[in-house]
């Protein structure tokens, strides 16, 4: 167990944080802090690129697809650099963090030279196509249907909750390849462009008043038979294990990003006075040790290997849930620091600042990719061994 | 940069877990809790001397094995487990306190026997100190009753006091597996620290990490031997682990736990790697173990229901022990003040 970095590791910091700062303070200064997800849209598509071209985009790929090979430490350390630098939130973090590494894993070697370097060059945005108005939860739910015709998949349906759609170049769709199938069985795992007449993006507005998220519809969209990943029928393996990569190494970016709005918190109670609040404190502290252990449970997945008795695995297991409560208790924590004054919007547009919009967007935390209850349900089945939910139509 | 265990740490796990697992049985621990010391002997003296637990983290040249906090942490953890009733932490902190703040003296002539188990040590605040004798009562001091040797910070000084120079009394202690005493010192010789505030720093410090170890192992027992439970208890004609009410209950103690687990191993590592931010992480663990061991003990007793409140059964060692765990040495509260101030809310805005 050891968690200082060697002197070629810091030697890689040195260069990574570098490279940033010249960036973001040369031709990408405007896009320095932007902790929004849908600001300035063509600007971090532009930063896609100059992340691409000088490989930092997606280091932890093997080179031939545009990466850099990096080890687990470097990749750690680029993330937290990342977001020390100020860097925007990252446009195609679905195409990077998602769909690169599902393509590794399951893709054949035509696919992964077709489709893994436009992403790491940041040409090609990627967006998920998950939910349905039927299938939140209960995902295997899918009614999206999609059939062989020539050459082609045809698809008809409908996605909802398709964050960055509006954004994105590609999206991945899970749809029903096996008529009259039910549950995870007969489905299929399709890569759909976007930018076709069978497709609609229609954004959902949100609590915030931005709409980040979208409704996604198929009518007749087509896409190559080549597009699918994995065998037809084996969708949901694939979609299961494109699930477990959101706990890779893009976590501690997400975390540093964190670390940023605690921060926000902190200068603010110190602002207002409330950091002499005893209560206040409490919770400030409960928040930054939250926070800590949110990296340290991160290294311990990373890690593999067993840190106790119950392995490293339990740490994964139990992540979601961990980050999504502690976010949206920050949001809490962010809009009782700021009273009354934070429920006061900045012009006459329906939005506010940073912290009371944190407040509002965080209660998405506990719900999308697996709500609270269901990691509950995931932790006390797999990690515990509990009894199975039993299902009320097909067992 | 590697957060799990290397082969050899998880080597000790295992062998210190079988250790504890098959000798700080139930039926020995509530012996020990009968005698008001609170202290099997005879696992004591396995412990120290046919394992070298006592001595682990002690530098060789004074008996020890020259480990470090993580490997003390995951002894503590795996004595937590079982609840053992042991004074590993009172002398823990005495050792602790004498290698960080004594005379080469003092650490030549004690620290061998109390690496070797010969001596259990322990450690208490209170008393002043005038003219090299230690006056007025010292309260809960874990484990004196069987302690040979107390390391005492006291108001002018920290002090090193034989168990015949003073009183020492037995207190009846919620938690009998950890028991308190009282001493009175009426003008006791003793012999003071070089360095009574380093002593002091160190000693709390190792013990804020060794309670966050034995809470972390206290913690996962409760959630082990609950979903055992829960998957054998049978009432409206099912399994009652099978009740979503019961399976997120203890989801929710394993989510705790697993946090747990990454803040005492990191308070550990960056103890023994000396890095900036091992304060922080010392006062984060003993916090977090100390709330998260209360909430799986207080939910072991919920969910065993009747049984769970009977003498007989062992959920109460484990609740009592995380009381204990959650005051001595600070409060989780006292610690998350401690953290408030060093991420700055006192500085200026």
């Amino acid at each position: 167990m050891k968690l200082g970095f060697s002197p070629e590791e810091e030697a890689f910091r040195a260069e990574a944080a570098a490279w940033l700062q010249a960036e973001l303070s040369g031709p990408f200064a405007d896009l320095r802090g932007i902790t929004s997800l849908t600001a300035a849209p063509d600007r971090r598509r532009a930063w896609e690129r100059r992340l691409g071209e000088a490989r930092w985009g997606c280091i932890g790929w093997p080179e031939a697809y545009g990466g850099r090979d990096a080890t687990l430490a470097e990749q750690v350390i680029f993330a937290e650099e990342y977001a020390r630098a100020g860097a925007p939130p990252r446009l195609n973090h679905i195409g990077v963090e998602l769909a690169g590494p599902t393509i590794l894993a399951f893709g054949s070697d035509e696919q992964k030279a077709r489709l893994l370097p436009p992403i790491a060059r940041g040409e090609q945005l990627w967006c998920q196509g998950y939910s349905e108005p039927n299938a939140g939860s209960d995902l295997a739910n899918v009614r999206t249907r999609a059939w062989r015709d020539g050459g082609d998949w045809v698809i008809e349906g409908q996605k909802v909750w398709t964050s960055l759609a509006q954004f994105s170049d590609w999206i991945f769709v899970v749809a029903r390849t096996e008529p009259g199938s039910k549950g995870p069985k007969g489905l299929s795992f399709l890569l759909v462009p976007i930018d076709q007449p069978g497709v609609t993006v229609r954004p959902i507005r949100q609590i915030t008043g931005d709409a980040e998220f979208n409704e996604t519809f198929f009518d007749g969209a087509r896409t190559a038979a080549a597009n699918i990943l994995g065998e037809p029928g084996q969708g949901w393996q694939v979609a299961m294990a494109l699930l477990g990569f959101e706990r890779g190494v893009s976590t501690l970016a997400q975390q540093m990003g964190f670390r940023n709005e605690l921060d926000a918190v902190i200068r603010a109670a110190k602002a207002n006075g409330a950091a002499r609040d005893p209560l206040i404190r409490q919770r400030i502290a409960k928040a930054e040790i939250g926070l800590r252990l949110m990296r340290y449970g991160a290294l311990r997945m990373l890690s593999g290997g067993t840190g106790g008795a119950e392995g490293n695995g339990a740490a994964a297991l139990t992540y979601k849930i961990q980050w999504a409560s502690w976010r949206r208790s920050l949001g809490e924590l962010a809009i009782d620091v700021l009273g009354i004054a934070g429920e006061i919007g900045d012009g006459a547009e329906y939005g506010f600042g940073e912290l009371s919009t944190l407040f509002l967007y965080s209660r998405a935390d506990t719900i999308y990719g697996g709500t609270n209850q269901i990691q509950r349900n995931i932790i006390a089945e797999r990690a515990l061994g509990l009894p199975r939910e039993p299902r009320g139509d097909i067992g | 940069m590697r957060f799990s265990f290397s082969d050899e740490q998880a080597m000790i796990a295992e062998t210190v877990r079988s250790f504890f697992a098959e000798q700080a049985t139930s039926e020995r621990t509530r012996a020990a809790m009968e005698t008001a010391h609170g202290h099997d002997a005879e696992l004591w003296r396995s412990a120290a001397q046919e394992l070298g637990l006592v001595g682990l983290a002690l530098p060789e040249e004074h008996g020890g094995s020259g480990l470090g906090q993580i490997e003390s942490a995951i002894v503590a953890e795996a004595a937590g487990y079982q609840v053992a009733a042991l004074p590993l932490l009172s002398t823990a902190l005495a050792v602790r306190a004498l290698v960080a703040g004594g005379t080469a003296d003092q650490r030549a002539r004690w620290l061998p026997k109390l690496a070797s188990g010969e001596l259990i040590g322990s450690y208490g605040e209170g008393g002043r100190i005038d003219g090299g004798r230690l006056h007025g009562r010292i309260d809960h001091v874990p484990h004196g009753a069987v302690a040979d040797l107390f390391v005492i910070a006291a108001e002018g000084g920290v002090a090193l006091l034989s168990r015949d120079a003073a009183v020492v009394t037995p207190c009846t202690s919620m938690d009998q597996t950890r028991p308190y005493a009282r001493i009175d010192a009426d003008g006791a010789a003793v012999e003071l620290l070089a360095d009574g505030r380093t002593a002091i720093d160190a000693a709390t410090r190792v013990g804020w990490i060794a309670l966050a170890a034995d809470a972390l192992g206290g913690a996962q027992a409760c959630l082990d031997r609950t979903v055992d439970y829960a998957k054998e208890r049978v009432q409206f004609g099912r399994a009652i682990g099978s009740f979503q009410a019961i399976k997120h209950r203890l989801a929710d103690m394993m989510v705790e736990i697993e946090q747990t687990r990454s803040a005492v191993y990191w308070a550990a590592c960056a103890a023994d790697e000396g890095a900036p931010d091992a304060l922080l992480a010392a006062h984060a663990a003993k916090a977090l173990a100390a709330d998260t061991y209360r909430f799986c003990a207080g939910n072991m007793i919920q969910l065993h229901g009747g049984i769970g409140f009977t003498w007989e059964h062992d959920a109460h060692l484990f609740f009592k022990r995380a009381q204990s765990d959650a005051t001595l040495l600070g409060t989780p509260e006292w610690h998350r003040e401690r953290i408030a101030a060093l991420v700055g809310l006192d500085e200026a805005a």
